[in-house]
């Protein structure tokens, strides 16, 4: 069902746009009021991260995001009462984004089905690979949600025919090595590692790690079906609030 | 990868996308080392040459005496070149770190005698370094830092998180996963993501190994028991190798910082606070709350500062295999100067933790059972943090000379 909203969507589209917030950060009202705008302007997909305490693939903006929520008091009942809310109010899908600590300290079959309860269509977690994640895809599979997968530059072609098997919704590929938040080199080297996902797997691919701009957009439009802007609206938001994020939001949105 | 490197339900490999291939490389070049046993050979050959090893078993007589119960021994990890079990761990896998062809290394600290065992192999083998050490024990480990910065290696103060040993494994992580083409991350504790926690065990159990036929050359029998302290678990678990097939009693000593009613500790497995969780690329104990953040840790000793702790223990102490105990600060203070006192011995404030279990027990035992206790590291970097426990006023003085020289 993520599936075919993306298909749908891309028909209009050339490429979407999947932005990324932290519950809590800098509060949940701002959390709010960043959701309305990234929707307003023409936000198609959001993942909503339930801030943990060791965010190993996260770079410095969004675990400071992470730290900064936490301290604050976010906790997980909090961010669930937040997507359920946000979830009801919008009408994009929403996916959670964790580490898997915080599902597995919730219980697996229970966050799954808490997850589809509130509305959210699935979810990333970085540090789950499909080895180890046996329990969670079954529970995510029994409620219909799409447990999102990876591909990076180092996933062999092997690997990605394994991962695409499995694959529900989209596939996130990792535009590079590294964690979220630094530069992205538009290069040969990317184009023909996107032309590779494409062939191993059937699901529509977002690409995310580093997009900031109209040429990165340009870059990935024919190549994948969605962009993932993550750090770079924390970093707005830092400097020039959420007015500087919708502004950013609608200058990068593809015409429908 | 496969589903792997699992202790019971313990252990793992949770890692993110990116660094699957680096950890296949990794498991196969552990796996064709250990199934080598010129590797091994190798392996023993620089300890002896760089290190010293074997290290000695040291009877200690007037501990013994004082305590009037079972007859105390000490393996004297202390005497390993850069005054810590942690070499045993870093030189062997340099030695995996030449076959896999990389040119950097990159480590975590707490104590901060990791870092240097590291930086030390780094400067030998000819690799650059860079250690990640949490803004508070680069406070509290200052002689540390000095020592691997004059090595070669860059020192990175870590300032997110708690500031220790955990933040530091993060941002190792983090390094890694941008640099995994040159550089082999050396944890340096029995943690984190399969093959590590097996391979240090695998390289640290030259020391159990070394201290069962010792104790049969000395006392022509087992010891009924023996002690190590517990950070990650490298030490204990190093210790323990010797002695699994037999009929020794394994006692893990843990943090117990303030006392642990107080919260203030790093008690995982002795203490019912910590849960099973996922983090740093493995499944363990943790000290979490209920919704899975971790906890501050509290201990004097920066090297047991840590929330989590080696899933082959962890497995251990579910399965009853070992027994795990822990220590506060102030009985490692007692045991510490106790030992100072009688034997002419500074075991690091880690390894004080397993000196005060064995105290609290030598008593209870009669005088022809034998424990022995595993000294990890020598207690000269300490000097700051023990010199503030025991209110020392002439070092003080000194402190404050020295100070005023700088500023002059
Ligand atoms: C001297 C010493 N002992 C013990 C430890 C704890 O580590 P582990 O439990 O892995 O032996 C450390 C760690 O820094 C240490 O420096």
């Amino acid at each position: 069902m993520l599936e075919s909203y993306i298909r749908d969507k891309h028909k209009k589209k050339d490429l979407l746009l999947m932005t990324h917030i932290v519950m809590g950060y800098p509060s949940f009202d701002d959390s709010h009021a960043m959701v309305k705008h990234m929707v307003a302007a023409g936000v198609d997909l959001m993942e909503l991260q339930i801030p943990f305490s060791e965010p190993m693939a996260d770079g410095p903006v969004i675990l400071k995001a992470n730290q900064k929520a936490l301290e604050q008091g976010a906790t997980v009942a909090k961010c669930l009462a937040f997507a359920k809310d946000v979830a009801a109010r919008y009408p994009i899908p929403f996916l959670f984004m964790t580490y898997a600590n915080i599902p597995y300290r919730f219980g697996m079959a229970a966050f799954a089905k808490t997850t589809a309860d509130i509305g959210l269509t699935g979810a990333i977690v970085p540090d789950l690979p499909m080895e180890e994640g046996a329990e969670y895809l079954q529970a995510m599979e029994k409620n219909h949600l799409s447990p999102i997968q990876m591909f990076s530059p180092s996933t062999s072609d092997a690997r990605m025919a394994q991962i695409a098997s499995i694959a529900s919704g989209f596939i996130y590929c990792l535009a590079r090595k590294g964690v979220t938040g630094a530069q992205t080199d538009l290069s040969d080297d990317l184009a023909q590692y996107l032309a590779r996902c494409r062939k191993a797997a059937s699901v529509p691919l977002a690409v995310g790690f580093g997009i900031k701009d109209r040429a990165d957009m340009d870059f990935l439009a024919g190549r994948a079906d969605i962009a993932v802007i993550g750090s770079e609206t924390i970093r707005m938001m830092e400097r020039g609030g959420v007015a500087a994020v919708r502004d950013f939001i609608q200058g990068l949105s593809r015409s429908a | 990868m496969k589903h792997r490197g699992y202790y019971g339900d313990f252990g793992g490999a949770f890692l993110p996308e990116i660094l699957i291939p680096t950890f296949d490389e990794l498991v196969s070049t552990f796996d064709s080392a250990k199934a080598d046993p010129g590797f091994r050979n190798q392996y023993e050959t620089l300890m002896a040459q760089y290190s010293g090893r074997p290290t000695p078993l040291t009877f200690a007589a007037n501990l013994t005496r004082h305590f009037d119960g079972a007859k105390i021994y000490i393996k004297r990890e202390d005497l390993n070149h850069t005054g810590a079990h942690k070499a045993n761990n870093v030189m062997g896998q340099g030695l995996l770190v030449k076959k896999m062809g990389k040119t950097r290394v990159i480590a975590e600290t707490g104590a901060g005698q990791h870092g240097v065992a590291c930086a030390t192999m780094a400067a030998k083998f000819g690799f650059d370094c860079t250690i990640y050490m949490g803004e508070k024990d680069v406070m509290r480990q200052r002689p540390n830092v000095f020592w691997m910065e004059q090595l070669g290696a860059t020192v990175v103060p870590v300032t997110d998180g708690t500031k220790i040993l955990k933040d530091a494994i993060n941002q190792a992580f983090r390094d890694w996963v941008t640099h995994m083409d040159t550089t082999h991350y050396v944890l340096g504790t029995a943690c984190g993501p399969h093959p590590f926690p097996e391979m240090v065990a695998w390289f640290q159990s030259i020391i159990g190994i070394e201290a069962r036929q010792q104790i049969l050359d000395l006392e022509s029998r087992l010891p009924d028991r023996v002690y190590a302290c517990v950070g990650g678990g490298s030490n204990a678990l190093g210790l323990f190798a010797g002695f699994l097939d037999d009929p020794v009693e394994l006692v893990g000593v843990e943090a117990g910082g303030k006392g642990i009613d107080t919260g203030f500790h790093a008690a995982r497995l002795s203490s019912t606070d910590a849960g099973a969780g996922i983090a740093q690329g493995y499944k363990t104990y943790f000290l979490q709350d209920d919704d899975g953040q971790m906890k501050e840790t509290h201990s004097i000793s920066a090297g047991l500062d840590y929330v989590g702790v080696s899933p082959i223990l962890a497995h251990m102490h579910e399965t009853g295999t070992a027994r795990f105990e822990s220590a506060t600060d102030a009985e490692v203070v007692d045991a510490l100067k106790l030992t100072m006192k009688n034997e002419g011995i500074i075991p690091a404030l880690e390894s004080a933790h397993a000196f005060a279990g064995a105290f609290r027990e030598a008593p209870t035992l009669s005088r022809d059972q034998i424990i022995i206790i595993n000294q990890s590291g020598r207690g000269d970097k300490d000097i700051f943090t023990v010199a503030d426990a025991l209110n020392d006023p002439e070092w003080k003085t000194f402190i404050q000379t020295k100070a005023a020289q700088y500023h002059a």
